[in-house]
Parts: C-alpha cells; structure tokens; sequence
C-alpha cells in the first residue's frame, strides 16, 4: 500500500482477495491447511510452533490483524531491511505451498518455492504437518516495530530436524550443516557453529554482517537447546 | 463503495486503491486519523473496522466495503468524553495531540476485549503506537485509569466550557487593560 500511494507502483490490474475465501485454518489430526490470506494475527492462536511464535513477533496488533501469511511468504526483500520473518517457520516445518498461475495448479516444496520465487505466482494455501518438536529464538532491534536482526525456526518433522534463519540474507534460508550435524550426533553447541558454513550474513540497516557473524552460532544454539 | 462511519452510512466515491486515511480526511472530512508515517510504522491513522484497531493507511477502501469504521469523533464531544478520552485528559496523558487519537481508540478497543490488562499487556498491545512528547508514562497510567475506572466527573465533562471559539480581544499596547 505505501508504494502504491507514494506512485512508486502503479498496478494496471489489481485483484483483492479478502474476501476470496482464503483465509481460513482448518486442521485435520495432525496437519494444517493454512489459506494464504489467513491475517498473522489468527496464526498466533492457530498455527503450529514455531510459526506461531514467529508470527507473534510480526509488527504490532493492528499489523498482524490486516498482514497475511501468503504476503508474508511471497514479501519481496526491501532495500534496508530483510522482510518475510515467516519464511524461516516454513522452511523449519518442510511446509507445501499450493499455488496457481501459468500451467495452472501446483504443489511445490517450501524449498522450490523460495528458490524459484513466486513471480507470477497467486498461493492458495500453505500446508504443514505438526512438527514433533519446535522451537525460536530471535535477536531483535528494539525500534517503531521491533526489525529483526536474526530469527532461527529448527522442528523436527518426518525427514529430521530442519532449521532455518531469517534475517541474515534477502530471504530465509536453512543451513543444512547444522542440520546434518545434529543427525550425525552433535551437541547443540557443536552443530550451530556450523551454520557460518552455510550462512555468510549480510549487512543492512538493521545490523552490520560482523555482528550477525558473531551472534548467529549463539542464536542458533539457543533454538537447538530449547528444541531438546 | 459503502460503508459505515460512526453510525452513518457513507457512500465513497473514491477509487477501491485508495487509502481509508484519505478517504475519510479528504472525502469525509474526518481529520482524527493523522497521515503520520503513512507505512504502518505510527499508529497515528489507526482506526476501528469492525471494532478492531486497523491502520487506515495501509488498507484500501475496497477492504472495508460494507464495514463498520469508527474514529474518535463518534466516542465522545467536549463536555461527554468516553471514559478513555478523559482517562487521557485527566493523567495528561497527551501533550501535542497528534498520536491521541490513535492511542484512545487503540485502548477502547483493548479494554473491550479484555477489561483489566496487566502492564505489560498493555505495553505489548499498544507498542505500535509512537508518541514523540510523552514518553509514554502518563499515557499507560491513563489506560490503567481507564481499565481501572478512575475516572472523575471533572475529567468526564472536561471541555464543556471552553476553550471559547470567539475571536479573542484585542489588546491596543498603552490603552488600559
């Protein structure tokens, strides 16, 4: 909204889906089917950990009443500070995004989705199973709304443990070393000093890629302890 | 576009990407709502949709077709002020006004869905909320007055009586006062 209303974007065509009948949780046993505009606030009280504590984390009240989870999902990177916190819950419990767009339905991994971007693209819905463990841990700036500087997802789900981070790049993204490391038998300690083998931070208005370099293993190691 | 404005219906004419801040400031003429950030960062445009605290810059008209929207103009006048509205006037709990009405329709809709909030709650529920005079002190205490019901009659009627809207007089420097 704040771009088109600055002229920064001018949409030839615009479809609003409010009320498109997306926005409903529906759990069957243990797995969910989240509709993509689903507000983040309904997650909170909803959604599986550790995406409801992430959506927790999202904005204020009034942010989290109007902010969907498919906006989230597919939110481009801004130019200061990293944006689409909910990525990192996702990749942590393996979620399946169904979307429509050219070639009509499909069913992609969380993984595929974010790699391939969702140019193009309309979510329909964002499936997830319960993990059998879950758990966060975020370093946040205190500011307007609190920016986050580094936020791990780890759940383990039918193929192991995942873990994912937001914050220390464009979008979130898992490190598999720690996950590997974990599976190979490693302490929480051991395996999160892995992740800079896979994470290589950046800098931005939030925090410098040093400080992230630094905190990033102490971060995840607090999301694996508080999984066990 | 129709919609509902403090108990009236409205009909607006402005086009469905248009921000409810500018349709109700420039359409309606409802200036309560401040184009503060106009991002979603202040809190100064929030309004009620429906009874829930919404920032009225980020949401299109087309978002609220049908919708209830309430300001502080439909709370309270000089002279009746909603318990809240003078909970802020009697604990200072303003000083420039800008962020105020946010603020007061943020705790109503707050002390409606849960009547006595702790401290912390209300820091939580209310953290998207700027104020730039206060710092924010007196504007908790004046939502714990208000949760709690410490609110006097004083405070209740508080701008009955002025300020007056006549043009004031005009004092000549070297004549008697």
């Amino acid at each position: 909204m704040p771009d088109i209303k600055l002229g920064r974007r001018r949409p030839q065509r615009t479809l609003y889906l409010g009320r498109a009948g997306l926005d409903q949780v529906a759990r069957t046993d243990g797995s969910y089917r989240i509709g993509a505009a689903t507000p983040v606030a309904v997650l909170v009280d909803e959604a599986p950990e550790p995406l409801a504590t992430f959506a927790a984390r999202v904005g204020d009240r009034e942010i989290r009443g109007q902010a969907t989870i498919g906006g989230n999902l597919c939110a481009p990177p801004a130019e200061t500070v990293s944006r689409g916190d909910l990525q990192a819950p996702l990749l942590a419990l393996d979620a399946r995004v169904r979307s429509v767009g050219v070639g009509g339905e499909r069913t992609d991994s969380i993984d595929d989705f974010l790699e391939a971007g969702s140019d193009g693209r309309l979510v329909l819905e964002l499936l997830v199973d319960e993990p059998r463990r879950a758990a966060a841990a975020a370093v946040g700036r205190p500011h307007a709304h609190g920016f986050t500087i580094l936020a791990i997802a780890a759940a383990e789900t039918a193929s192991g443990i995942r873990v994912a981070v937001a914050g220390a790049g464009p979008r979130a993204v898992r490190a598999p070393s720690v996950e590997q490391a974990l599976a190979a038998g490693a302490s929480p300690g051991e395996a999160a000093q892995k992740a800079l083998d896979d994470i290589d931070p950046q800098d931005d208005a939030v925090a410098s890629a040093h400080y992230r370099r630094q905190v990033l293993p102490a971060v995840v190691t607090r999301a694996l302890d508080n999984l066990s | 576009m129709r919609l509902t404005v403090n108990g009236l219906e409205r009909e607006l004419s402005a086009p469905p990407l248009e921000t409810l801040l500018n349709a109700l400031r420039d359409e309606l003429g409802i200036t309560s709502p401040k184009a503060g950030c106009q991002q979603g960062g202040c809190g100064a445009c929030t309004v009620l949709v429906d009874g829930e605290p919404r920032r009225s810059c980020l949401t299109p008209v087309v978002a609220v077709d049908g919708a209830a929207v309430t300001t502080v103009e439909a709370l309270g006048e000089p002279g009746k002020l909603s318990p809240v509205q003078a909970a802020f006037y009697e604990q200072y709990g303003l000083q420039c006004g800008y962020c105020t009405p946010g603020f007061v329709l943020a705790t109503t809709a707050l002390l409606e869905r849960n009547p006595s909030p702790s401290r912390d709650e209300i820091l939580q529920e209310l953290r998207g909320h700027m104020c730039r005079c206060t710092g924010y002190v007196k504007i908790v205490a004046a939502v714990e007055a208000a949760a709690r019901g410490e609110v006097s009659d004083a405070a209740r009627h508080a701008g009955a009586t002025g300020p007056s809207r006549e043009e004031p007089e005009v004092l000549v420097p070297g004549s008697p006062a």
